[in-house]
């Protein structure tokens, strides 16, 4: 890929044919005359005409390359604002855009100290205590920079581009890294195939302010520094590590990858025997203040000491000190019989205590077991039987092969290949490419999110696997056209050139099979950029709270409804009321009408949640029962009958049942299908039909013509006419429902008068 | 059993360390003293502010990793860091304890 050197080799070889010239006194050999010719020409168009050297020719181009490839991660991801608006999509980014907004006006104690009182009405949450604040001191800073630089940009700009941002700088840390790894040549693939890989744009597009979008950096950071740390054994280098470790540990909760892979990764290097000093200053520095720095987080607490996901680390670093005192007691002493027994002695007695510490703390419950969320990575059945909230987010799904291939696309197989290249060369740092691959490939396979963490091994794998093809079938035509130029002066280009000329004498088709291949792979590169570049602009660009169709004459329609509905709630309802919905539109509800909310996305707590699912699959009395004990004064529903839109709420309509039913064992799932099936037509359950989300969602529907040709009341999402259309309500009445009726927003009437 | 008076031995003859190196050694049993009063203390009183208590023994830890790391890359014996000067490793070992030591007054609340 990089072709610069070729011009310099011709160079060289055209200066000692000059030499070679003017010194000799025969006439100028045949070939020379066009290659002369031909050197011209190619004086004219190489960089040699700007006076440079072959080091600094090669600087200006990797400089170049690099600039192009930032640009490049930062403009792919920018299809939603120009296609729409710059807004925040999705749900989550609601919260820390809205978080964010507090931080900018109030400040960073009030925000750290901020109990939030208008989301899980009655109990309210801790905001300062639950959250991870990386992101949104980020964006402020950025923020509070471009302001006192004087520029005027609105928080939410700064919001909505800080991923893609963060991505471009991603792609910088990835040439870095992948310097350090193999070569620059890998480092710059790297960089290339990281700024536009899917897997990595779809939680990073501008206007996907998650968490992800920073972490990612901070992820592939720290551990670019912890490699650079153990292959220098610099204190600084393990210093900078730690501080990565503490920013990877603000932005997301998957800071337990890396304080797992890391001791994970020096236990393998402990084992296949290359412990060494360099190791020991890097991990012991690293985990030390990393711990010490990640447990100002008060989100993250104590729990590096007392949480048995964090109990690895420890571990390794109390094994690491019986390594050094091993060492230390092996340069003592000169005796091998004596040491070897000193060593049985000392690890079964290390062994020993540490598991005995290790079942002490289990057991007495000091050590607290593996949390749900991650204990479902490990063991990938246990959230559908036990915790039907994590069992329900469609993005902790197992991952499909499609799902794979529409994210990674030709890197699928790059990734083989690139480890058989580490493989062939295994140091320090490709040990850990490989293991940071290898675990990362596995939790992909558990979890649909999980192919973000994955990406940057992948792309890093698949570097060194193009890197390495494309310069061994380089050099071999290289070699080839060294020879042809440099036939006429044998003296000079010494034997190593007459012997290589003789091997490639002896297979003529050397080189055209070397263009052949390496025509193959830029055709696949190329066909790898159109399809991110497709993925990015179909599958992954799309605002959630904004949606688009085709018309029936093929021209755009858009659906803003959601945003309507928030700003007729902001407008024409009193200041404290509140709002029931389903947990999905919590934050929107509060970001954007700044209205208190029942429950939200942050899911802390279960049994809140279960009321508000029981709220919904009840009959209408009993419902109206539970709104007034939490002083619920609007419903909002979320409906895609008239248009079409599958993740309204009657498709999730069976995971409020499940998990009211986990915690309300008065709800049962079997009532609302019929022979299993869920059905919303005429043969439905008749708990199903008049629950209050179905009549929440139909009320008026049954008077609709939604198609041509089909009854009234035809729900186009689910294919069926529904089978209750008389829907009459006693509690509640309709406040609102938007132009499409996709939001639906109903208000809780007082109780009746005893007269 | 009978290797430990050997190792004695052994060890008595490496003491006399060029002088910087001696003084690392009587640094570490100072820092290992310190840290073992605490743990004491927390056992008898109990480790209410958790915080404080895990500041204090961390910073304990925290110093004896650091210096143990110093002494690895300014000892001449080690083969792996004789391009680094030892002024260097003293200036690297001096921002650590620097980050460390903010990091502990931070955290003791």
């Amino acid at each position: 890929m990089p072709p610069q050197t070729m011009s310099a080799k011709t160079d060289a070889t055209i200066g000692v044919n000059g030499t070679a010239k003017s010194t000799s006194n025969q006439a100028p050999p045949p070939m020379a005359l066009p290659a002369n010719l031909k050197s011209d020409l190619l004086n004219k168009l190489s960089l040699k005409s700007f006076k440079l050297k072959t080091k600094q020719q090669e600087l200006l181009l990797r400089v170049s390359i690099l600039f192009l490839v930032y640009v490049l991660a930062f403009i792919t991801r920018l299809f939603s604002v120009l296609r729409y608006e710059s807004m925040i999509h999705e749900f989550d980014p609601y919260f820390n855009y809205r978080t964010t907004l507090f931080l900018t006006e109030k400040g960073f104690y009030e925000f750290w100290n901020w109990f939030d009182y208008e989301s899980w009405y009655p109990l309210g949450r801790i905001v300062g205590g639950t959250l991870y604040p990386g992101l949104m001191v980020t964006a402020a800073l950025i923020y509070w920079g471009l302001r006192f630089l004087r520029f005027a940009v609105h928080i939410r700009e700064v919001c909505v581009l800080t991923a893609p941002f963060f991505a471009s700088n991603t792609t910088l840390v990835a040439y870095f890294f992948g310097k350090e790894i193999w070569d620059s040549s890998a480092g710059l693939v790297a960089a290339a195939l990281i700024a536009i890989c899917p897997g990595y744009i779809s939680r990073s597009v501008a206007g996907s302010y998650d968490n992800e979008g920073v972490a990612i950096f901070a992820l592939l950071l720290t551990f670019y520094l912890f490699v650079k740390a153990v292959n220098t054994g610099s204190l600084t280098w393990s210093l900078a590590s730690a501080f990565g470790y503490f920013y990877m540990v603000s932005a997301w909760g998957g800071y337990v990858f890396i304080i797992n892979l890391i001791p994970l990764y020096v236990l393998v290097l402990l084992i296949t025997g290359r412990y060494s000093v360099r190791l020991y200053i890097a991990y012991n520095c690293m985990y030390v203040l990393g711990m010490l720095l990640a447990m100002q987080i008060r989100f993250v607490g104590f729990q590096h000491v007392q949480s048995g996901e964090h109990m690895a680390a420890m571990g390794v670093f109390f094994l690491m000190q019986v390594f050094y005192f091993l060492d230390w007691v092996k340069y003592l002493l000169s005796d091998k019989r004596l040491f070897e027994t000193f060593l049985r002695i000392t690890v079964t007695t290390t062994v020993g205590l540490a598991a005995v510490a290790l079942g002490v703390g289990t057991a007495s419950g000091y050590i607290s077991p593996w949390t749900g969320r991650f204990y479902s990575l490990l063991d990938p059945t246990y959230a559908k039987d036990h915790i039907p909230i994590i069992a329900s987010v469609s993005e902790h799904q197992p991952t499909a092969w499609s799902s794979f291939m529409f994210d990674f696309h030709i890197l699928l197989f790059l990734f083989p290949a690139g480890l058989y290249f580490c493989f062939k060369r295994l140091t320090d740092a490709t040990i850990f490419i490989v293991m940071y691959g290898l675990t990362s490939m596995y939790f992909a396979g558990v979890m649909v999110r999980l192919i973000l963490v994955a990406t940057p091994a992948v792309c890093l794998i698949s570097a060194i696997a193009v890197s390495a093809t494309v310069k061994n079938l380089a050099q071999l035509l290289r070699t080839k056209s060294k020879v042809t130029q440099g036939g006429s002066s044998k003296a000079a280009s010494g034997s190593k050139a007459s012997s290589k000329a003789l091997l490639d004498q002896s297979q003529p088709f050397q080189r055209n099979g070397a263009i052949a291949l390496l025509l193959g792979v830029f055709y696949l590169l190329s066909k790898y950029a159109t399809h991110c570049t497709w993925v990015t602009s179909e599958a992954y660009s799309s605002p959630s709270i904004v949606l688009a169709a085709r018309g029936a004459h093929g021209n755009k329609v858009i659906f803003d409804d959601y945003r309507e509905a928030y700003f007729w709630l902001q407008q024409n309802t009193p200041t404290d009321a509140k709002v029931m919905s389903w947990w999905d539109y919590g934050y929107q509800i509060t970001a954007m009408a700044n209205r208190t909310v029942i429950v939200d996305n942050n899911t802390w707590n279960n049994t809140h949640i279960a009321t508000v699912g029981r709220a919904m699959s009840s009959y209408e009395d009993e419902a109206y029962e539970i709104m007034r004990e939490l002083d619920v004064g609007y419903v909002l529903v979320v409906f895609g009958g008239v248009t079409g839109y599958s993740s309204d709420d009657i498709n999730k309509f069976l995971w409020m049942v499940r998990i009211g039913g986990g915690v309300f064992p008065v709800i049962k799932e079997p009532d609302y299908l019929v022979n299993g099936e869920y059905r919303v037509d005429k043969g439905a359950a008749p708990k199903m039909l008049n629950c209050l989300m179905y009549k929440l969602c139909y009320y008026r529907f049954g008077e609709l013509m939604t198609e041509y040709g089909k009854p009234p009341g035809f729900d186009r999402a689910r294919g069926v006419e529904i089978g209750n259309k008389d829907i009459k309500l006693e509690h509640l009445e309709e406040a609102f429902t938007t132009s499409n009726w996709i939001v639906r927003i109903y208000k809780v009437k007082p109780p009746n008068n005893r007269w | 059993i009978s290797f430990i008076p050997y190792l004695f031995k052994r060890f008595q003859n490496f003491l006399p360390f060029p002088g910087r190196i001696e003084r690392f050694t009587f640094y570490l049993l100072d820092y290992n003293l310190c840290f073992d009063k605490q743990v004491v203390y927390m056992a008898v009183v109990g480790s209410f502010p958790f915080n404080s208590f895990l500041s204090g023994v961390l910073s304990c830890i925290g110093t004896a990793v650091l210096a143990v790391c110093l002494r690895i890359q300014v000892n001449k014996d080690n083969k792996e860091f004789k391009d680094v000067a030892p002024e260097r490793a003293f200036a690297d070992f001096i921002l650590c304890n620097l980050v460390l030591h903010l990091v502990i007054m931070n955290f003791l609340g």
